[in-house]
């Protein structure tokens, strides 16, 4: 009910807090990874730790970053693939 | 042994200055023994939101380079029986008149003579502001429903635990109840939902404050200003009292009063 009457209500005024929330969400996901140096390499640590369990990959030539869309921030790893492992057990 | 706390923002304009002046105050009327500092070197203020421009003869500088005794650098705030003081900052000086070590040391020994230590910080994340955190035991960051200054305050956030000032604690400052019933402003939740910190206060936003400024007088000690009443609850849970937010749907008109009538007023 009150979800009602507010939507209601926020449409005769715009509702603009959405917009300005919306904003500040894609600003902070890029400033808070370049506060931090360690940030992407954190990531590329963790990501390592869980692809060499079923691939070996070239870590030198592995690249990742952070970059904007117009209304999306997307994470890009670019790794390459030496080996696939033969899984042990069947998937599926 | 007393406990440093540091007011912070980041952003300029969104009333660190006013906040530490007006919970000093609070805190004093609570009974603390209280010193306010004014770290902002160069660009002195405290001071005139306090009434005590007139009466400062010596500065933080004077007393971090060894010019007069720590006690003749505190300005006594006569309103108040010996309670609270403040130490004003240089005016010709830039922030490099004063270490990170030097303010560290200043908060040990003020440590040992007032309960509580409140310092304002300038704006920015430079040298000033590394000087005002060196010596601080809590962080506060006062932040505004803008943008501008919720970003800056996610910085600062950011910045604070870094540094090793570990759960800063939020004030929100001039919130405006009629935009954010309408959805033009950024409500409580939604501040604490993006920048994941203990909220301490919220402060509405108040004519009360640009009256009080004017004047030299805190708003904290006008016991009609909605604002004052915020600072002095926020200065009583600083003391580890547990006192509720204050519900500012008063001045919203029709729809207010119809969400109170059944029974939504948060």
């Amino acid at each position: 009910m009150l979800e009602v009457f507010s939507k209601v209500f926020r449409k005769e005024s715009g509702a603009s807090k959405e917009i300005a929330k919306e904003r500040l969400r894609l600003v902070l996901v890029h400033d808070r990874a370049t506060v931090s140096p360690r940030f992407l390499d954190l990531i590329r640590e963790d990501i390592v730790d869980v692809i060499v369990n079923y691939m070996e990959i070239d870590e030198e030539g592995m690249e990742i970053s952070l970059d904007s869309m117009e209304d999306a921030a997307v994470l890009m790893a670019s790794i390459p693939v030496k080996r696939v492992k033969r899984l042990a057990r069947p998937t599926g | 042994m007393g406990r440093v706390i540091v007011i912070t923002s980041g952003k300029g304009g969104v009333g660190k200055t006013t906040t530490a002046a007006n919970l000093g105050t609070a805190l004093a009327l609570l009974g603390n023994k209280v010193v306010l500092i004014d770290a902002d070197i160069g660009l002195r203020n405290l001071d005139v939101v306090m009434g005590l421009e007139n009466r400062i003869v010596y500065d933080l500088v004077d007393v971090t380079s060894g010019v007069c005794r720590l006690r003749q650098g505190l300005i006594k705030d006569k309103r108040f029986n010996d309670t609270l003081f403040l130490l004003a900052a240089a005016q010709t000086k830039d922030k490099t008149a004063v270490s990170p070590e030097q303010m560290e040391e200043l908060c040990q020994r003020l440590k040992k003579k007032f309960d509580y230590i409140l310092i304002d910080s300038p704006a920015g994340i430079e040298r000033g502001f590394q000087n005002a955190i060196s010596g601080a035991d809590q962080a506060l960051v006062v932040t505004t429903p803008e943008i501008s200054a919720v970003r800056d305050a996610d910085r600062i956030i950011g910045l604070l635990e870094a540094a090793g000032k570990e759960n800063p604690e939020l004030i929100i400052n001039r919130l405006r109840s009629s935009l954010v019933q309408k959805g033009d402003m950024m409500d409580i939740d939604d501040m604490i939902d993006i920048l994941a910190v203990q909220l301490l206060g919220v402060v509405p936003e108040d004519d009360h404050i640009v009256v009080s400024s004017n004047k030299g007088e805190p708003v904290v000690l006008d016991p009609d200003s909605k604002a004052g009443m915020a600072f002095r609850n926020i200065a009583a849970r600083i003391m580890g009292e547990e006192i509720p937010l204050l519900s500012f749907n008063e001045e919203v008109g029709l729809f207010g009063r119809l969400r109170r009538f059944f029974g939504w007023a948060q």
